[in-house]
């Protein structure tokens, strides 16, 4: 660890004067065309989470790579191309069925490294801790994160520490960076993506979300659903085995499936057509959805991938899938195809369609 | 656990979407009275497979968008102030009110929280003495007996720190209020199997006689619709007007009397103003006067608040079956879920939110097409 220091945080008006954000044709829902606050949609992972990013933070940064909007950055350094991402993590709880916000970290950025096909070298750990939080549960983090690492065969090779007031977090927040290395001949981006793909997801969707709601909201659905949390950086080396022509791939976390599948729509500028009965949905997540109200399709996962193939080598990346011990419930779900561009649509069970959309911002339980 | 797939499936839905085809000989409108039945017709395209002479319309019953913008706003207001914990079910936080919604009330520093029960509310309040806390009580009758019963035990176990905004909706008086409109359409009804699950079907047969109309009790699973609209049909060919029970697992004749008891005791039957539809005399409950100390209307003073519809919304006449969402001008161009101007388009069950949800493509909102299973 490099800096380990105490801090009270800042307010938000800081000594300098503030920019002025211009919200006028902005698309966010009715409140927000008039008071430009941040509301926890922003960070949902759908339209809402989309919409700060391009609207605020890419005229902040500027840069061609930022722009580029995918789950890392990738760009040639030393004759290697590299590829380097971050993310943060502020579950609650801190321990959930399946996985905690240690181990959490590490595969979540071992995964966006994985989905542009790089090895995971190094990562980075910044740990924000609230005073008063007990010393064993921070231990407990730090193993977890110590050993999905070794797992995953990565090093945890510099880090951060800050503690904030009591009141003032959820105990523990984590920040993980990370950098890997690309192989030769592996260019996976959405723009890749041409009519006839096929679309894989490497298995039971939803397992994520629904754990950590289950604890979160002392919900029981009378099976214990165990998060996926994993790294997925093994199955997409053996995928990249069978081919490096692999087209795209995303690991549907915050948004779930849908939000995976719409953003590869958008970027690629081609449709998708899935078969719902093709989706893998356990029913125990399936049941969890339905006396919520909610869509497994949008419900967060960890350990999934979901990947668009060339149709030429759709058997032989499935077959690989399936052998590997993430992979086993690899499901073909669909197609990328040329009608309505930039769109999904589900064939559903009866043979009716519908549109499936990118989430606006959190999903939210129904009345009844 | 199969309970979700046993009424899912196409093999069967296709022998159900058969006996439809060869009954019908002429035109029907039927309205499905929950937005939740909406949902599952839309959600699975089961409109899409309906041979072209049965109309299904979109009924009033989805209880975010009905509920009176007054009523929305008081919430806003109540939940704004700082000695306050509002409590409500995650579906009404995106409802915008006159200039605000609960999320925005929560950006700016309200304490609000989405809860999945009303006695977790109630346990908020016990764990903060010191705090007012409020639960926002809407919906029909699916929802009115648990909010009754929270509101019963807050009494009895002295919780005087926990009140209730109720704004509660019954569904007879609406259908008659649909039947009695001169530009209703509706020859037959798909009936709220859940809220029958609690009222029985005996409030039913008097409307069935009176306006000579089919009234089904259908469930929410797609063969629940495709069975509630198959007797509707064969009622309607037969020239019948009877109140038929299609969901027998969840509902029976009398309904839940323990829950229809506990009903009786907390509250009484009010006038209502329906979102987009008006007053509707008889068709809502208010907390009866021994629970006043429980009503948050009362304790916050929250009466004669000023509203503003947005003047191009049509959620009225979507909520009456008048048109469908996709005909009204600002269906997907100034009305989207992310830029709602009426509750139909926010609800998660709204009538306007399905159809921009499943049914448009582009910008545009174009019917997709069905592959033909019958």
């Amino acid at each position: 660890m490099s800096d380990t220091t105490s801090q009270t945080p800042t307010t938000a008006q800081g000594p300098r004067d503030l920019p002025t954000v211009d919200i006028t044709g902005w698309t966010c829902p009715a409140p927000l065309r008039e008071t430009p606050r941040v509301v926890m949609g922003h960070g949902g992972g759908g339209a809402l989470s989309a919409e700060l990013v391009q609207q605020i933070f890419v005229p902040a940064f500027g840069g061609e790579l930022l722009a580029q909007l995918g789950d890392s950055a990738v760009f040639a350094l030393g004759g290697q191309r590299l590829a380097f991402s971050t993310d943060s993590y502020v579950v609650r709880p801190l321990f959930f069925p399946g996985g905690c916000i240690g181990d959490l970290a590490v595969n979540g950025t071992v995964n966006d490294l994985a989905m542009s096909g790089a090895r995971a070298a190094y990562l980075s750990c910044g740990f924000i801790l609230e005073e008063g939080v007990e010393m064993p549960v921070v231990a407990g983090v730090a193993d977890a994160m110590g050993a999905a690492a070794r797992a995953a065969g990565v090093e945890v090779a510099t880090g951060d520490t800050k503690v904030v007031e009591a009141g003032r977090g959820d105990g523990v927040y984590l920040n993980t960076a990370g950098i890997g290395v690309i192989p030769p001949g592996v260019d996976l981006r959405p723009q890749r993506v041409v009519p006839g793909d096929v679309v894989i997801v490497s298995g039971d969707i939803g397992m994520h979300g629904v754990a950590i709601m289950s604890v979160r909201e002392g919900l029981e659905f009378g099976v214990e659903i165990e998060s996926d949390c994993a790294a997925l950086g093994g199955l997409v080396q053996t995928m990249l085995a069978v081919t490096p022509e692999l087209h795209v791939l995303r690991d549907p976390t915050r948004g779930g499936l849908a939000a995976a599948l719409n953003e590869i729509a958008t970027a690629s500028a081609t449709g998708v057509v899935i078969d719902e009965r093709a989706v893998p949905v356990p029913p125990a997540v399936a049941n969890a959805c339905a006396i919520l109200g909610l869509d497994p399709m949008y419900v967060a996962n960890e350990g999934k991938l979901v990947a668009f193939v060339p149709r030429e080598h759709a058997d032989a990346v499935l077959d690989a899938m399936r052998a590997h011990p993430l992979g086993a419930g690899a499901a073909v779900i669909g197609e990328a195809v040329a009608a309505h561009p930039g769109m999904v649509v589900a064939r559903t069970p009866l043979g009716g369609t519908r549109v499936v959309d990118l989430p606006l911002g959190e999903q939210l339980p129904r009345i009844c | 656990m199969k309970y979700l797939d046993e009424f899912q499936n196409p093999e069967l839905a296709r022998r159900l979407l058969g006996e439809i085809r060869a009954t019908v000989t002429r035109p029907w409108a039927l309205m499905e009275v929950c937005g939740g039945q909406t949902h599952t017709i839309i959600r699975h395209g089961i409109d899409q497979l309906l041979p072209e002479e049965v109309e299904l319309i979109h009924g009033p019953g989805c209880p975010v968008c009905v509920t009176p913008l007054a009523v929305i706003d008081q919430a806003l207001e109540i939940a704004a102030r700082p000695e306050v914990i509002f409590c409500s079910f995650g579906d009404m936080l995106r409802v915008p009110g006159t200039d605000r919604d609960l999320f925005r009330v929560r950006g700016e520093g309200g304490d609000v929280r989405v809860v999945y029960s009303p006695l977790d509310a109630l346990k908020i309040a016990q764990q903060n003495p010191h705090r007012e806390v409020v639960f926002f009580g809407i919906g029909f009758e699916t929802t009115a007996p648990p909010n009754a019963m929270t509101v019963y035990q807050a009494r009895k176990l002295g919780i005087g720190n926990f009140s209730m905004l109720v704004s509660h909706v019954r569904v007879p008086p609406a259908i008659e209020a649909i039947m009695t409109s001169s530009s209703c359409r509706v020859q037959g009804f798909l009936a709220a199997g859940h809220v029958c699950s609690v009222m029985g079907t005996d409030e039913y047969p008097a409307l069935a006689d009176r306006f000579r109309v089919p009234i089904v009790v259908t469930g929410f699973e797609p063969l629940d619709i495709l069975e509630g609209i198959r007797r509707t049909v064969r009622q309607l060919e037969r020239g019948e007007h009877t109140v038929d029970n299609a969901y027998p697992r969840a509902v029976r004749p009398d309904g839940n009397p323990a829950a229809r008891a506990m009903l009786a005791d907390v509250f009484e039957v009010t006038d209502r103003s329906w979102r987009g539809i008006g007053t509707i005399p008889a068709s809502g409950w208010r907390l009866s006067d021994r629970y006043r100390d429980h009503d948050a209307e009362h304790r916050f003073s929250v009466g004669g608040i000023t509203t503003r519809e947005p003047a191009a919304c049509r959620s009225g006449e979507v909520l009456q079956g008048l048109i469908k969402p996709h005909e009204c001008e600002a269906f997907g161009t100034t009305c989207t879920p992310r830029t709602p101007l009426g509750a139909t388009m926010v609800s998660s069950e709204g009538a306007c939110a399905a159809y921009y949800l499943y049914r448009r493509l582009g910008s545009t909102p174009i019917p997709l097409e069905a592959t033909p299973v019958v």
